[in-house]
């Protein structure tokens, strides 16, 4: 029986990031949330690891109230219950108080765990930093960039690949994983789950002030780390866009462009050749 | 330390040495750092018998090498290396640390700055000292869409990762000579919890993708495993090499070496062809190098178009099957 915890995180879609391109201004409160995808892998390697050993799983995420999403699929993929850490004292928080938070949630509402995973990285923020820095919260062994992972008797044995090594290494638990994309492809929701979801959900929200931690020493008054400007980098971008068959294309991308391209691959495009 | 000059420290990740070059880089980018700040360049190396490195920091500009010489550190560990580096830190109070953002940098550099209660920025693109003196650190997000410019006003030290191949290594001169600080393993550090089982070396796959200049991409609106393969032929045309998004490589139309992504490989050509690519965030991160981006999609709204110099609003492969066309043709000349 293995008694886990995944930390899940909701990041703006992708495709439906509502950005400014000329002001570089990102309108967060527009943008449709989703569960980051290597938080998805993380939850599917322990929802893997309870299928084959038994235990519970419970999905902790910290955010704005509208993040109990990412809770409610969690549960729809199968976790047990949820834990959701919200406060707008905790808003803009840098990973060094985002792990000190999530620390404190985890010691007092599910002290007793065996295994944290974690997503390998996040597609907002793309930090990486707050698994390692919560397992350093916690003072657990932590591993990063876990492609593989099996549970024996009080330890685990997992493989990663790392700068050109596959590494197989061991620990005690408890300990904290950050789950690689790689394998663990997670499962679709079934339609059962989809009811469980959207039904009564062991859910339990927590405050701030429900840690015993200074408003102040979190969020981002507490954040060690500030953000001068965020800016778009395409923005100066011309983005020409053309249209039209296919050969009409070509003829003025190579009018408009051979002399850079030539430049480039060093092989020169400029003219026709015989024939 | 304290009256002395400041110090930037850079930590030394000589694992995979030939290929992998961000030590040297950061070397580089904190002997400018270092002129604005008057500091003094440092490298901090921990392992054993790692005399070849530090020789080889000294010739890349450190001009101070604190170095930890000890058997239990013949192998990378997370464990012992963050314990030493608090230590280190603690001791000789470096203004900077800056951290390659290899696999094992991106699990060290965090818990080293848990440690010291300081922040940390990650995966930077650009560093640079602003008019009060800060470290000021710029960090890509959501897939290199933004670009965030981050400091630690406080805290000390100021730490950042950096992404190999962001900045360029100054060239090696033997003849420079640099202090070497011998520190003693700690004798109460504490055990390494984590065991290491076995370590099989992979020789790096090839580099070319993440060094090519023009860089040929496809994703899942080429339609198909046979139309994927004329990228390589327009790849070939054009001395470039092929990447290509994760559902493609799920589907086994392209080798998982072609991967370009956020977990995957970061490129950095000078000219991109993306083709019936969408751009979500996990593949746009692992391109925010690239210079001159042509994208082709039937979808004018995808992200990568947003994202391209010039966005061509077409099925992928005819414009495939055109340019090479064109290409034959003029080359032949």
């Amino acid at each position: 029986m293995v008694k886990m915890i995944v930390c899940i995180k909701q990041v703006p879609m992708a495709t439906e990031l509502p950005w400014d391109a000329h002001t570089g201004t990102l309108r967060r409160d527009l943008a449709e949330g989703m569960m980051n995808p290597a938080c998805k892998h993380a939850l599917e390697a322990a929802l893997t690891m309870r299928h084959l050993h038994g235990g519970h799983v419970t999905a902790v995420t910290m955010g704005p109230p509208m993040a109990e999403e990412v809770l409610r699929e969690a549960i729809a993929m199968g976790a047990d219950r949820c834990l959701m850490l919200s406060d707008p004292a905790l808003a803009g928080a840098d990973t060094t108080v985002t792990s000190f938070a999530l620390a404190r949630a985890i010691e007092i509402f599910c002290p007793d765990f065996d295994l944290i995973l974690t997503g390998c990285h996040t597609t907002d923020s793309e930090t990486a930093q707050v698994g390692p820095q919560l397992a350093e919260e916690l003072n657990i062994p932590g591993i990063a960039y876990v492609d593989e992972m099996e549970v024996r008797d009080r330890s685990i044995r997992v493989r990663r690949f790392s700068d050109n090594f596959l590494e197989t290494l061991e620990t005690d638990l408890p300990c904290l994983l950050t789950v690689n994309t790689l394998h663990h492809s997670p499962r679709y929701v079934p339609l059962s789950g989809l009811q469980d979801a959207f039904g009564e959900v062991n859910l339990l929200t927590v405050k701030a002030s429900d840690l015993g931690i200074d408003p102040e020493s979190v969020g981002i008054k507490g954040s060690p780390t500030k953000i001068l400007n965020v800016f778009a980098p395409r923005a100066e971008k011309e983005n020409i866009v053309l249209k039209g068959a296919p050969k009409k294309i070509v003829e003025e991308i190579f009018e408009r462009f051979d002399t850079k391209i030539s430049g480039i691959i060093k092989k020169d495009i400029k003219r026709e050749g015989q024939g | 330390m304290a009256g002395n000059a400041p110090e930037i420290w850079v930590f030394g990740d000589y694992r995979n040495y030939f290929q992998n070059r961000v030590t040297l880089q950061l070397l580089s980018r904190a002997t400018d750092l270092a002129g604005r700040l008057g500091a003094v360049v440092c490298a901090a190396v921990f392992g054993h018998q790692t005399d070849e490195w530090v020789g080889e920091y000294i010739a890349h500009g450190a001009r101070k090498v604190y170095l930890v010489e000890n058997e239990a550190l013949r192998d990378y560990s997370t464990d012992l290396y963050v314990a030493i580096m608090e230590r280190l830190a603690r001791q000789y109070r470096p203004e900077i640390i800056l951290v390659g953002a290899t696999s094992f940098g991106r699990e060290f550099a965090p818990r080293v700055a848990k440690r010291l209660g300081t922040g940390l920025t990650a995966d930077c693109v650009g560093l640079d000292i602003s008019e009060e003196g800060l470290l000021v650190q710029t960090a890509p997000a959501f897939g290199g869409n933004l670009l965030t410019r981050i400091v630690t006003p406080e805290k000390r030290p100021q730490m950042a990762t950096v992404r190999p191949g962001v900045f360029q290594e100054i060239p090696h001169n033997y003849q420079a000579t640099g202090e070497i600080v011998r520190v003693p393993m700690p004798a109460d550090l504490p055990g390494d919890r984590i065991r290491l089982v076995s370590s099989e070396h992979r020789p790096p796959t090839s580099q070319k993708l993440g060094d090519a200049a023009v860089v040929v991409c496809g994703g899942r609106g080429m339609g198909g495993k046979g139309k994927f393969r004329n990228l390589y032929e327009l790849a070939r045309l054009l001395g470039g090499e092929v990447g290509a998004t994760r559902p493609v490589v799920y589907a086994g139309w392209a080798d998982e070496d072609a991967l370009v992504g956020q977990a995957d490989k970061h490129i950095r050509p000078k000219v991109l062809l993306s083709f019936g690519i969408s751009g979500a965030i996990q593949h746009t991160a692992g391109i925010i190098d690239a210079g001159f981006i042509i994208a082709v999609n039937k979808n004018p709204n995808a992200a990568m178009m947003k994202m391209a110099d010039v966005a061509v609003v077409a099925d992928a492969n005819q414009v495939c099957l055109a340019l090479i066309k064109e290409l034959r043709k003029r080359l032949r000349g």
